[in-house]
């Protein structure tokens, strides 16, 4: 299994793409999502969908009538990369007919990105695109934080969260009202969940103030401050174990004694650990914050912020037209899957156990070789690794079909009534 | 029908049958009107609404809203306004006068409507000032004429029972910012839809929960604001595709185009042909000695990385382009850092980024020719995140970062202290008027509104006066404060980038993951 996994082969994508995408994209359960039950008209054919293709060829405004015809079409261009966009006025595929003015992006899923890159300030293990065992629990936390927020703040309910193939994920929020939403509605809601703000000139990027602390917020820190913190931060990220990183800490403290009351303290501390480090940093400022430095009292839960709290792209949230990666795409660098993920299992789910490409493909021939039925070859992908990740989606589309069967009684009743 | 006589006074018929029209001080201008108004009038009424609004926004560039300065300043403003101030009300204000007033009121925003409709930006312009109007005007009310306001309205929004504000006052107390548990009890509270409030929820300012927002009384206004505004945007979107066909009319035509082109100032979207022999290998010694600290920022950040993000690019490029650096220099310029860092070579730069930098140009995609971003679009819209060097310094960075470099350029102290004093007040413009006479040692008050304007300030400055007065449509200085007179200037509306634009320009840059 290990050298399967390991043994994906970016040169190799074009071969295993057609086997891909003729026996495992799944385009049943796929179609159904994005039709909403046929419920709001032309919702289907009326989305765009860009393709990717070999050498960076970029295919835009794409669109079809139906099932059949967006499996024909994918099939026969074996892209690389699938993106989601708009539901638009017009068919997208129409765009060059339909004067500019007339074709608008009218809807789409709330969507965010949280991607690893973001966090290259406070990760020590790797840096840009690359990722480990001891970076990824700041995906997890960034799925329970926003999760969190979107169910009980915002009373959504229709929320998938997917894999991005490499170094991040994604998050679509499927309600209605979601979909419905303007770009100022979307920027506002990115806002809300954004904490963590400024640019390279900013060292200290979180500020609390000496007022109360926003419900949202404290339910974040409920969720950072427990045990997650300790166990990324402090033991996965030892956070705190050089005198560099703990210079980039003193950097958030703005007044000059506490640093050096800090460090004092520090200095006379055995054995040296961000384990220690942390615990007199708090309890120097719960200390000494209390009256005169009021400002600093947040500090403790200021830092855990910055070092943990969800970094979204707030640009890719805030255009209704903004394309974002499909789920069930394949990412050409690492060949792996972009999967669902089951947020209330979050802390379960561990990016290098995604299938990649050819280990499907590899499973899929052993399969074949051993079950020669063909009856079976529609959803033979389920007897494969792939399997337990179509069933968090199967889950996500049960409950988004309720919506749409209310409708469409309704609909048909009016019909009878004529 | 109904004629007005070119004078503006209604004979006495009509006024009565106003006071029903506009039974309010306040208006949502919901009706558009059905009268015939003359041409002069219009004109008239145009300028003395744009005047109104130019106001609001210089007092709001000066002041933080909702202030007592701001109010103070809006008081100021209004008598200096007298002869327009139709849009205040005293009691001096005799019963029959009031429908002619408010008669102007309405006439004057929908006229403005067909003028600054045209584009994203003359749109955002015009939505921000007549919001800032609205509330200003809305808090002068007292909570009958509000009561009677909202009902007339339809905006009756029903308070909470006390019963659920007791049951979630911890909640409550801590979604505001300053509030008490018993400040909590005084008030009502208005269940509403979160989208309903979107600017408390943009500001985390209102505790949501299962999609409903618990909003304060005191914050009601941000509720009807909020109604105005999607009713406003709306509104104009509707008419910018009504406008084409009007426009048939020559004679509105010209009016209009001329209304709103005075008073954003130059919008820089082409340079300049006389002095625009910018070159590649220019831009490092200008960067020094012309360029605004923002476009410093960039500049340092490029050379660093040897990489630029979006909207980097997109802020940097825009201005270079707008101090009159041309497409085929910008290419060279580009690629030149680019191509430093390890993973880029040149054919992966024309494979990336060289659509970009032509679409900047107005040589892709829709070819349209971007405007370089103004000081307010760069202080409000994008702020930087984490690897990002766009914004604006005194707006998005540590204070003291800005202080250490002053200190390096060794500017006086007075100017220094000013300048944080500035920043401390969130008057970012300001700040950067005083880092800008600091740095070119001179004592000239410039009201600063465009990273462009900064650079031919500067030149100006340096070069003495011969740079700035190429040609005469520059001569806009003092920006847009004073000007009243309409005269004819040649705007090119689709310069501005409409929202469609932008999407694509984002989408052409999209970084793949």
């Amino acid at each position: 299994m290990c050298d399967k996994k390991s043994s994906y082969d970016p040169a190799s994508l074009p071969d295993f793409l057609p086997m891909y995408y003729k026996r495992f994209f799944p385009y049943g359960a796929y179609f159904k999502w994005l039709n909403y039950g046929g419920v709001p008209k032309n919702y289907f054919s009326h989305r765009e969908f860009s393709f990717t293709l070999k050498d960076d060829v970029y295919l835009r405004y794409q669109s079809f009538s139906d099932k059949q015809e967006l499996e024909k079409e994918i099939q026969k261009r074996c892209p690389y990369k699938i993106d989601i966009g708009a539901v638009f006025s017009h068919r997208p595929r129409d765009q060059k007919a339909v004067k500019a003015a007339d074709f608008r992006a009218m809807e789409k899923e709330l969507v965010f990105d949280i991607d690893m890159t973001d966090y290259d300030d406070v990760r020590f293990c790797c840096s840009g695109a690359d990722i480990c065992s001891k970076c990824w629990p700041l995906m997890t936390i960034a799925i329970k934080v926003i999760h969190r927020s979107l169910c009980d703040d915002f009373g959504f309910e229709h929320i998938l969260w997917v894999y991005s193939g490499r170094r991040g994920v994604h998050c679509w929020v499927c309600d209605e009202v979601a979909r419905k939403m303007s770009q100022t509605a979307r920027s506002a809601v990115a806002e809300y969940l954004s904490v963590v703000k400024g640019g390279e000139n900013q060292a200290k990027k979180v500020n609390l103030y000496t007022g109360n602390i926003h419900p949202s917020i404290t339910a974040a820190l409920d969720i950072i401050g427990g045990k997650s913190f300790k166990s990324y931060a402090i033991e996965k990220q030892d956070f705190a174990g050089t005198d560099e990183q703990i210079q980039k800490i003193l950097s958030f403290v703005p007044d000059e004694n506490f640093r050096d009351g800090i460090m004092n303290v520090y200095e006379k501390n055995h054995p040296k650990t961000s384990y220690t480090f942390w615990n007199v940093f708090k309890e120097y400022i719960k200390e000494k914050a209390d009256f005169t430095h009021k400002k600093l009292s947040n500090l403790p839960d200021e830092l855990m912020l910055q070092y943990c709290y969800p970094r979204l792209d707030v640009n890719v949230s805030k255009g209704v037209n903004h394309l974002l990666k499909s789920p069930f795409c394949v990412h050409p660098k690492t060949g792996r899957v972009c999967v669902p993920i089951d947020h209330e299992k979050a802390e379960e789910f561990d990016p290098f156990t995604v299938p990649t490409i050819s280990q499907l493909c590899d499973e899929l021939a052993t399969n074949d070789d051993s079950d020669n039925s063909s009856k079976r070859r529609v959803k033979d992908y389920r007897q494969t690794s792939l399997g337990r990740y179509m069933h968090v989606f199967d889950n996500f589309l049960k409950k988004l079909e309720k919506t749409w069967h209310g409708k469409i009684v309704e609909e048909n009743g009016k019909d009878k009534q004529f | 029908m109904d004629f007005t006589p070119k004078t503006g006074k209604s004979a006495p018929t009509i006024s009565s049958r106003r006071c029903e029209e506009y039974p309010h001080v306040l208006q949502f201008y919901k009706k558009p009107p059905s009268e015939d108004v003359t041409l002069h009038e219009f004109e008239d009424l145009a300028v003395q609404r744009v005047k109104v609004l130019k106001a609001v926004d210089s007092v709001g560039i000066r002041n933080i809203k909702g202030s007592k300065e701001y109010d103070e300043a809006m008081e100021k403003e209004i008598k200096k306004l007298r002869d327009v101030d139709w849009f205040v009300e005293k009691t001096s204000i005799k019963p029959a006068d009031l429908s002619a007033r408010r008669r102007k009121d309405h006439l004057s925003h929908f006229i403005l409507r067909l003028a600054y409709c045209k584009s994203d930006e003359l749109r955002r312009w015009f939505i921000q000032q007549e919001l800032d109007l609205f509330r200003y005007r809305f808090l002068r009310e007292n909570s009958a004429s509000i009561l009677d306001f909202l009902e007339k309205n339809g905006l009756d929004y029903q308070p909470i029972p006390h019963e659920d504000r007791g049951k979630m006052r911890d909640k409550l107390k801590d979604a505001s910012f300053k509030m008490t548990s018993p400040d909590v009890l005084q008030r009502e509270y208005y269940k509403v839809p979160f989208m309903e409030v979107l600017e408390l929820v943009r500001g985390r300012k209102v505790y949501l929960e299962g999609g409903y927002a618990y909003v304060p009384q005191d914050e009601l206004v941000v509720i009807v604001l909020a109604s105005f505004r999607e009713h406003l945007s709306h509104a104009l979107a509707i008419t910018s595709r009504a406008v084409p066909a009007m426009e048939e009319d020559g004679r509105l035509l010209k009016l209009l185009k001329n209304i709103h082109s005075l008073y954003l100032g130059n919008d820089y979207s082409t340079a300049k042909k006389a002095n625009s022999a910018v070159t590649a290998d220019m831009i490092n010694g200008l960067s020094k000695q012309s360029f605004p600290p923002c476009m410093q920022n960039l500049h340092r950040g490029l050379k660093e990385e040897h990489h630029l993000k979006h909207w980097g690019r997109l802020q940097y490029g825009l201005f270079l382009k707008g101090i009159g650096l041309s497409l085929e220099e910008a290419l060279r310029f580009w690629k030149s850092e680019f191509t430093k860092a390890a993973d880029m070579d040149g054919e992966k730069f024309d494979r990336q980024h060289s659509y970009n930098i032509r679409y900047n140009y107005g040589k892709e995609g829709k070819r349209a020719d971007y405007t370089p971003f103004s000081c307010i679009k760069i202080i409000t819209t994008n702020a930087p995140g984490v690897g990002h060097y766009h914004g604006c310094p005194f707006r998005h960075s540590d204070a003291d970062l800005i202080e250490q470099k002053m200190n390096k350029m060794s500017f006086p102290k007075d100017k220094q202290t000013k300048v944080m004093e500035y920043i401390k007040g969130s008057h970012y413009q300001l700040a950067c008027r005083e880092y800008f006479k600091a740095a070119h040692k001179t004592e000239e008050e410039i009201d600063l509104m465009h990273p462009n304007q900064y650079y031919e300030e500067s030149q100006r400055l340096i070069n003495g006066a011969s740079a700035g007065e190429t040609d005469n449509k520059t001569q806009t200085e003092p920006r847009g404060v004073k000007i009243i007179k309409v005269k004819s200037t040649n705007p090119n509306f689709d310069d501005s980038i409409t929202g469609e634009n932008m999407d694509e320009l984002e989408l052409a840059s999209m970084e793949t993951d």
